[in-house]
């Protein structure tokens, strides 16, 4: 199966049949992290992926927004 | 796979709630998530006007699909921080999503350019002023979003910041034993003085695989690309580090965040507290008149040295 991979953007090439927890498993990528893309569809991590199919494990992390709740210092400013 | 709920084919799992959803039960569980966390923190009020700060990401799109499916007063402001084709790409998102969805719930998109004001977009700002790129960015997010909740009249701001968001954050001031930061890690901060927006949190409940998941099954486009300012931070890597042991047990993120937010309501009256910390120390800036603890606020000292520097 060809599976479609992020940052930085990649395609692999995994045989099947797996379910989608194996395949990331194989890949060392963390459930809690990923999502599993069949085609359109997103499935679980119970999901059975076969040759032929296309995958894309897309990651769900995100980064860089600046907190709110900012302490007094953040006001304070820069010299 | 089956719907915990209805018992078709399941579309995601959650093994923290033990339990996995079809798309529609997974909807309805996100909608219930945000309308819980709304009501429990006292966010906000059905008439109130909301201003979200939107980004081109999941989490904050996803905030604003959300707030405006469950009826409330939604807008959204998206500051153009000049970052290059990710910026380019991340507005053209905030505005397909104004467009295609927010408009016919009536809804407004507010927008900002960094480089028109500053001269010069983010990273070139930084570099003149001296400061590393993601708290320049910070300064400027912070005080514009603040600036048109006020000028706009908005009643509250919203943050997209989700479960991941905040336990990173709670991992890193307890690993420094910053503790003079966890007062205001809270999802709710009131509007504590003349000036200030209250702002919340209304994600605070749900993980970040959650709202990709709902970003994904509702087909809200986002752009999936980390911002290339991030590479290499710090919250990445707590946010690794917790994913990790939510894989090996999972429920170790919420207890950690919710657990920490339940031991802070028992300790203190927040909002009276920090009310009354931010009257003692904060003042109007001297230019604009948002609230700041020295004469002139650093995002007004930073488009002063922008503008003595900057070639326009």
């Amino acid at each position: 199966m060809q599976v479609q991979l992020s940052h930085p953007a990649r395609t692999v090439e995994v045989k099947g049949p797996k379910r989608a927890k194996e395949l990331l498993r194989e890949l060392n990528l963390v459930v809690e992290a990923h999502l599993v893309i069949k085609g359109a569809d997103l499935v679980t991590e119970d999901e059975m992926l076969y040759d032929g199919d296309q995958i894309e494990i897309r990651p769900v992390i995100s980064g860089g927004s600046p907190h709110f709740p900012f302490h007094l210092s953040r006001f304070t400013s820069q010299k | 796979m089956n719907c915990t709920k209805c018992k078709t084919k399941a579309v995601i799992g959650l093994p923290r709630h033990n339990a996995a959803f079809c798309k529609g039960c997974f909807n309805g569980f996100v909608h219930d998530q945000v309308a819980r966390a709304i009501k429990s923190e006292k966010m906000c009020e059905k008439e109130d006007r909301i201003l979200v700060a939107v980004s081109g990401g999941k989490d904050s799109l996803a905030l604003w699909d959300i707030l405006l499916k469950l009826g409330y007063r939604a807008d959204a402001l998206y500051v153009n921080l000049g970052i290059g084709t990710y910026s380019e790409q991340s507005h053209a998102k905030v505005t397909k999503f104004a467009e295609a969805v927010a408009a016919s719930h009536g809804a407004t998109l507010h927008l900002h350019t960094v480089e028109q004001e500053a001269g010069a977009g983010i990273k070139e700002l930084a570099q003149l002023i001296h400061r590393p790129t993601c708290s320049t960015c910070g300064t400027i997010k912070r005080y514009q979003f603040n600036h048109v909740a006020i000028e706009q009249h908005y009643d509250v701001m919203a943050t997209g910041h989700n479960l991941d968001d905040e336990a990173a954050r709670l991992l890193g001031n307890v690993l420094h034993w910053q503790e003079e930061y966890l007062d205001k890690q809270g999802p709710s901060l009131p509007a504590s003085v003349e000036g200030f927006a209250k702002k919340v949190k209304p994600l605070y409940r749900l993980s970040e695989r959650e709202l990709a998941a709902y970003a994904l099954l509702n087909r809200i486009d986002y752009i999936v690309e980390e911002c290339p300012m991030a590479k290499g931070s710090k919250v990445l890597l707590y946010k690794e580090v917790l994913n990790r042991l939510e894989t090996e047990s999972p429920g170790t993120k919420q207890m950690f965040y919710w657990g920490f937010l339940e031991k802070q309501s028992k300790k203190q009256p927040t909002v009276t507290t920090m009310t009354e910390k931010d009257r003692a120390v904060l003042h109007p800036c001297t230019s604009c008149s948002q609230p700041t603890t020295s004469e002139v606020c650093s995002y007004c000292k930073m488009m002063l040295r922008a503008k003595t520097v900057a070639p326009r």
